[in-house]
Formats: structure tokens, sequence, C-alpha cells
């Protein structure tokens, strides 16, 4: 069973710098979602205090309904997985990670364990500190996904691997929720590849929340209007316009939000051309400071 | 797979219609289950999942508890119908309208159809 989460006015600052900034949303549970958010954003701060790895400034995470922070009860639930494999001691042999990893979790698979090491083409007595980025990562993929951990999170944590893989990561991340669901939550800035994986995403910018919904959703909800910029301007008005770009008498406006029926035929009729906007687009959109009204 | 400028489960229900109404998947046969679709294409399986519950929903498919989804007896024929009803706006009209900008007259248009149909071209 996955576990559910809550944000609840959560801050996280570094003296004068705000990292996370009184940001609140809701898990439901048992699904993969993705954290997105360009770099700087606020990602690693909000999953470190979602980890229990830290404090936050103001606010609390619950896990299940508990304050997660110094709460062994809630903490044991959660797995967090950072891009820089610090939980990993550089003189420790990978099979001691592993026994360490099963003496704190209940929940480790350790027959998982020794699959996704061979998947990963992991050896047991590898030194942590001898590996390359790229293997490092799949070694924290290899601990996240045998923790079983109702609450599984993975900080970037397969951006040093090559494109093989990531889709070996992909592919068992799938396998693994399909034979057990749970709460996976997967921070990147790269949503292309990672899209269709995830049932819902959280984009965050500065510190704030942009948008928690449904991905796949989110893929009719973006929209490029072009035509004569005064035909643009009277159809735009009262949308939500993300980008707004002209050429001589040509404009071209990107709206957020689905387009009904009624909309699309005024379009056809002012002879505008509406154009869905891609998902990475959408994202550059959204999380752009330039990007106007917001 | 998938072109993201579009959902996904739509792309799926359209998939599989397509191959309902071509007949590579014929009546009664099972079709994917969500996690196999999952596994196979790479997807979230809320995502299949929402695909095959539409295709349901419109009588496509049929559900048998515990086993998987199957496709409806009837879902060829009614797919093809609602082919037909939207075959000439959908494939005839732009067809006239490309036809027309590129000038090429309508007379040559409907000999080159005839002569598709005979086996000359």
């Amino acid at each position: 069973m996955g576990a559910r989460v809550d944000v609840e006015g959560v801050s996280v600052r570094y003296g004068a710098v705000t990292a996370v900034d009184d940001l609140s949303f809701s898990l439901a549970g048992d699904k993969i979602y993705g954290l997105l958010g360009r770099n700087g954003s606020g990602k690693t701060s909000l999953l470190s205090v979602v980890g229990a790895h830290r404090r936050a400034s103001a606010g609390t995470v619950r896990i299940d309904g508990e304050p997660v922070f110094e709460n062994g009860r809630a903490t044991r639930r959660v797995c967090l997985v950072r891009h820089t494999g610090d939980a990993v001691g550089t003189s420790d042999r990978l099979e001691h990670a592993l026994l360490q990893a099963a003496t704190l979790r209940e929940s480790w698979d350790p027959d998982r364990a020794v699959e996704l090491m061979d998947l990963f083409e992991l050896p047991l007595d590898a030194k942590f500190g001898e590996l390359s980025l790229g293997k490092r990562s799949a070694f924290g993929v290899v601990l996240g996904l045998a923790s079983r951990a109702p609450l599984t999170m993975f900080d970037e944590a397969h951006l040093g691997m090559d494109a093989p893989s990531r889709y070996k990561f992909y592919d068992a991340l799938l396998a693994d929720f399909a034979a057990a669901p749970r709460t996976v939550i997967v921070s990147t800035h790269l949503i292309e590849e990672l899209a269709a994986v995830l049932e819902e995403i959280v984009i965050i910018d500065s510190g704030r929340l942009v948008l928690h919904e449904e991905v796949d959703a989110l893929r009719s909800r973006g929209t490029s209007v072009v035509g004569e910029a005064e035909a643009v301007d009277r159809f735009v008005a009262g949308l939500t316009v993300l980008e707004q770009r002209e050429l001589g008498r040509t404009k071209e406006a990107a709206v957020f939000g689905e387009l009904d029926g009624a909309r699309r035929d005024r379009a056809r009729a002012e002879g505008l051309d509406l154009r869905p906007i891609a998902l990475q687009d959408l994202f550059v959109h959204l999380t752009e400071p330039a990007g106007g009204a917001r | 797979m998938f072109d993201d400028r579009s959902p996904i489960y739509r792309q799926i229900a359209e998939r599989i219609k397509a191959d309902v109404r071509s007949g590579v998947l014929k009546a009664d046969e099972q079709v994917m289950s969500t996690n196999q679709y999952a596994a196979f294409y790479r997807i979230n399986p809320a995502t299949a999942a929402k695909a095959f519950q539409q295709l349901v929903d419109e009588g496509v498919l049929y559900k048998k508890r515990g086993i998987g989804m199957f496709v409806s007896e009837q879902a060829r024929e009614m797919l093809r119908a609602q082919g037909r009803e939207t075959f000439f706006s959908e494939f005839v009209d732009p067809m006239v309208v490309e036809a027309r900008s590129v000038g090429v007259p309508l007379g040559d248009v409907v000999r080159r159809i005839e002569q598709f149909e005979n086996g000359e071209v």
C-alpha cells in the first residue's frame, strides 16, 4: 500500500534565500508522481523535507497523516534516493550497503535487490567510490526500488544514467508498480522521456506550486493560436496566455486551458490556426519567468 | 510510439479501434491487460486503464471478471458505421479542397478513383 503525502505550508530558507515558499499540495498515493521544475526551483529542498532529511523552516509534511520529521514510524515508510548517493560511503562495498539497507527496513526485498543488481550490471563486491556516475545512479535506483517503501522518492536519481539504463529504470519501476502499487515520486527537469511513465505531475517554480495535474490531461491543455494579430488578440482575450510572439502582422499566442467546441469553431471562422503544444514546450512556457500572465 | 500533443489514452483507444475496424483484432478476441500494455509501451498503467475504460463505455470492448477484456461482437460493424458517417467530411471534402487549390479538375479525380477501383493503378 502506498503512502499518502500532505505538504502543508512548507517553507525552506537558507539564510536570506527562500528555496521553498509556503508550498501546499496533497498526493493521495498509490501513483507514480513526477516533481518537475527547472534547476534551482526547490525540488531537492522539498524532497529533503518530505524525506525528513531536513526540518522545514515553516509548515509540516504528513505521511499517512503523521508529521514526518523526527518520527521513526513515519520515516520507516519513506525512502529518499538522492542523485549524489550520499547515503553510501565511498569505501563501502555494494553488498554491505545492501545488507545495511536490509537491516534498516522491514519492507526490504533482498531477492529483488539481487535481480536489479544483475539488471544494472553492478558487481556486489565493487566499492561505491569506484563506480562511474551512471553506475552510482543505478545503485541508487536499486536501493530505492528494492526498499519497497510505501513512499519511494528518486531525486534526479536517474540523471547520470545513459539512455539504455534509464529505460531499464522505467521498465523496472513499472514492473514493480504493477506487482505492488506504492507511492513513487520522481523529480526531474527532463519531462520528455519520463512523462508517459507518470500519472500526475507537480510543477514547482521558485519554490512555489505552478500546477498539480494528471499528466495525460495536460497534453490537451496547451494550444498555440496563430493568425492575423488583431484576430489573435480578440480570440485570446480572457484566456491564460503563456507567451506571445509577433512576426509582421502575424501573431502566435500560447494559451493554457482546454478550448471547447464553440471556441474552436470561432477560431475557424476567424481564420485562426490552432495547434496543440507539446508537453515539453508547455513545461517551458509554464516555468519561464518571462512567460507573462501566469 | 505516441506523440506528445494529445492525451496518450486517446491515442491508445484510437489504435485499438483501428485494429478492430481493420479486422486485426477479431470479435471475442482478448486484448492485452492494462499492465501488459503499460509494460510494452512503457506508459503508466492508469493511462492504459483509462483507454480501456473508454472502449468499454463505448461498447468496443467488454470485461470478463478476473479474466480480462475482449472485443465485443458488434464492435467492428459499429466502428465501420461510425467511420461511414464521417467519411465524406473527413476525407472527401478536404481532398476536393486540395484538388482545387493545386488545380486538378474534379473529373480527373473521379477518373483516378475509377482506375484505382478497377486495379489499373
